[in-house]
């Protein structure tokens, strides 16, 4: 339904301005053919500048857009062949369910036998082959969705750019398509760029994900990259639940770094530039730190514990009164670590998620 | 549950002060109009017939009047749409702060007391007014031209006066459309030529429809700028029925008169409406 290969899209130094206002500073972004990449980051981040940058609704400030290796920059939208699934689908109100699949095709100046039988091709591919004489505003927002791909997909564009296309969703039909999106997008091989600011979503969808934060590419790595290994403290915080435990470095190797947290020094697998004696912000993740009632590691005292099906959540603090949360097996934990009792936290340093400058180190920390 | 039925069953008294208002300064006087083009004759001794409006068909010259004021209004109102809608259009388009300036500068005819502007569009327009000063000075008629007291003259004074008419519900419907129609639109390839012809103008249909009403119903009943403007040389229907009334003391004809002049405005509106209805369907259900 698409070129049987996909194509390669790349943003070259893209920098965008509104006025004094810096939307995307000096983005490099490289695509490969048939991938899906999510761009995922806060309002007001860039992410939907650069989408907009992709699809010709705006000209960068300065900087290139590639495909297949040839700067479209300047050519306008409607000859870019960059297919686009807007966040509220933007289905022509007063055309049919088939003349909005069709449009493209019209503008093209394709033959009418042409444009019904590939109408009847994208309804097939999304379900929607029963609707084709309906209104849009007779549809529900699933369907709405699924017709306003088939109408992008009908002009077999070279790029997908999907605008938070799944927050118009309740959370059922959510999954629901997001599965199906994923699966018409390996199917179809196409190049596909996401736009969302829903991190589960970009998780489980994405081949690839670029944080973006304040209009700088923060990290552009795999899922299980950026959850695991986050580059960037703003990555750490935005993607997944972080504990950031305050130290001071006490022991530095090439590839090491020992975190004096308290009483206790906890040796991490991660190299830090920091030096010796510097603050330090060490992040965990909740699934990756143990509560025990024997001695050992750092004191707390248990705040609240809530049960959540197979796990327990407990909210503890440390002697400094920092709040760490811990997730564990139910199976696992000790009956006896109840609210308002005091236990022991083990951070095993090789599960530890980043070791990060300390933007404002408590004084006798 | 009761008590609440009963309360909405009687919400309708709440329109019961306008209602009696319009009965009384307004359908009641217009039955009497009605009422009075059906006297035979013109001293209004009791017999009827319809002898006043046999009397103004028969005439062809009263039915060029007719004519003249309905085109008038087609002119006028084609006028204000193709001034008015890139105007609508822009506005949308413009920064909050141009935004005010040009609302500012759309309703300012309304504002403005209609004999100032009408006096101030005859010394605008007269033969040593600055249009023909500048079309003089410029050489592109060796003549001042005669555009005061001239249908000319009515159309773009109608088309300034009645512009807001016209303007106003198109901003309404045109800021409604989902500026993303047009960027899908671009995106799907179609360039700006076809996206206005496709998407906008079919989307912003119902604006041109309300704003088209407003305006020829104006324009065709637009008494002080039509005699003003136009002179003792042009008649329209408005001017017609007020010399028949009060210069000649005919009131049977001027009703008549008055009754044809409201059936065909009525008329062309209900084909408007109809054009709308259809439309409107078509896109809300």
């Amino acid at each position: 339904m698409t070129d049987a290969s996909g194509h390669a899209l790349a943003l070259e130094h893209i920098t965008h301005r509104f006025g004094d206002m810096v939307a995307a500073s000096n983005i490099n972004l490289d695509i490969k053919p048939g991938e899906l990449v999510s761009l995922l980051g806060p309002s007001g981040c860039g992410k939907t500048t650069l989408l907009k940058i992709i699809a010709g609704f705006l000209r960068p400030t300065e900087g290139d857009v590639l495909v297949d290796g040839a700067a479209i920059t300047h050519i306008p939208p409607n000859r870019r062949r960059i297919g686009i699934v807007f966040q509220n689908y933007a289905l022509f109100p007063h055309m049919t369910v088939a003349d909005n699949v069709g449009y493209g095709l019209a503008a093209a100046g394709r033959p009418k036998g042409e444009i019904a039988a590939t109408v009847k091709e994208m309804l097939d591919v999304v379900q929607m082959s029963a609707f084709g004489d309906r209104l849009p505003r007779q549809l529900s927002g699933g369907q709405q969705q699924r017709v306003a791909l088939a109408r992008c997909l009908a002009i077999r564009p070279r790029i997908l750019l999907l605008d938070e296309p799944f927050s118009a969703l309740d959370k059922n039909l959510r999954l629901d398509m997001q599965i199906e999106i994923k699966r018409l997008q390996r199917q179809s091989g196409i190049t596909t760029v996401l736009v969302t600011h829903d991190q589960e979503e970009a998780l489980s969808i994405s081949d690839r994900i670029a944080v973006l934060s304040r209009g700088i590419l923060e990290q552009l790595a795999a899922p299980s990259e950026i959850y695991d290994r986050p580059r960037t403290l703003f990555v750490n915080t935005f993607v997944g639940t972080a504990n950031l435990i305050e130290g001071i470095v006490a022991a530095k190797t090439k590839s090491d770094t020992g975190v004096r947290i308290g009483d206790a020094v906890i040796d991490t697998n991660l190299p830090t530039y920091l030096a010796v004696g510097d603050p330090i912000l060490l992040s965990v993740r909740p699934e990756s730190v143990r509560l025990s009632k024997a001695a050992g590691g750092l004191p707390v005292r248990i705040r609240a514990v809530m049960p959540i099906g197979p796990s327990q959540i407990y909210d503890v603090l440390l002697a400094d009164g920092t709040p760490v949360k811990v997730v564990q097996d139910r199976a696992a934990s000790a009956p006896d670590l109840t609210a308002d009792s005091d236990a022991f936290l083990v951070i095993d340093g090789r599960r530890i998620s980043g070791l990060f400058t300390n933007p404002d180190p408590t004084p006798g920390a | 549950m009761a008590a609440a039925a009963t309360e909405k069953s009687r919400e309708w008294q709440l329109a019961l002060p306008l209602t009696a208002f319009f009965a009384l300064f307004f359908v009641a006087p217009l039955l009497l109009v009605i009422g009075i083009s059906f006297q035979a004759t013109r001293r209004m001794t009791g017999g009827l017939g319809l002898n006043q409006y046999a009397a103004f068909l028969g005439d062809s010259l009263n039915v060029e009047v007719l004519t003249d004021t309905l085109l008038l209004g087609v002119k006028a109102t084609l006028l204000c749409l193709i001034f008015g809608y890139p105007l609508a259009w822009l506005f949308t388009r413009v920064s909050a702060k141009l935004q005010s300036l040009l609302i500012f500068l759309v309703i300012l005819p309304i504002v403005t007391s209609v004999v100032v502007r009408t006096f101030a569009w005859i010394v605008i327009l007269g033969r040593h007014g600055m249009v023909n000063d500048t079309i003089v000075a410029l050489g592109l008629s060796a003549q001042p031209l005669h555009l005061l007291f001239s249908e000319a003259g009515v159309v773009i004074v109608l088309t300034q006066v009645q512009m807001p008419l016209m303007v106003l519900p198109l901003i309404t419907v045109l800021q409604r459309i989902d500026p993303n129609l047009a960027s899908a639109s671009s995106a799907l390839g179609a360039g700006a030529w076809r996206t206005f012809f496709k998407i906008t103008l079919p989307l912003s249909m119902p604006g041109i429809i309300a704003g088209t009403i407003l305006t020829y119903t104006a324009c065709v009943t637009a008494f002080v700028t039509q005699s003003l403007i136009g002179g003792s040389r042009l008649l329209y229907m408005p001017m017609m029925i007020f010399q028949q009334a009060m210069d000649l003391q005919n009131w049977p004809f001027a009703a008549a008169v008055s009754v044809i002049f409201m059936i065909s405005v009525l008329l062309i509106v209900a084909l408007l409406v109809a054009l709308s209805r259809g439309r409107a369907a078509r896109l809300y259900g």
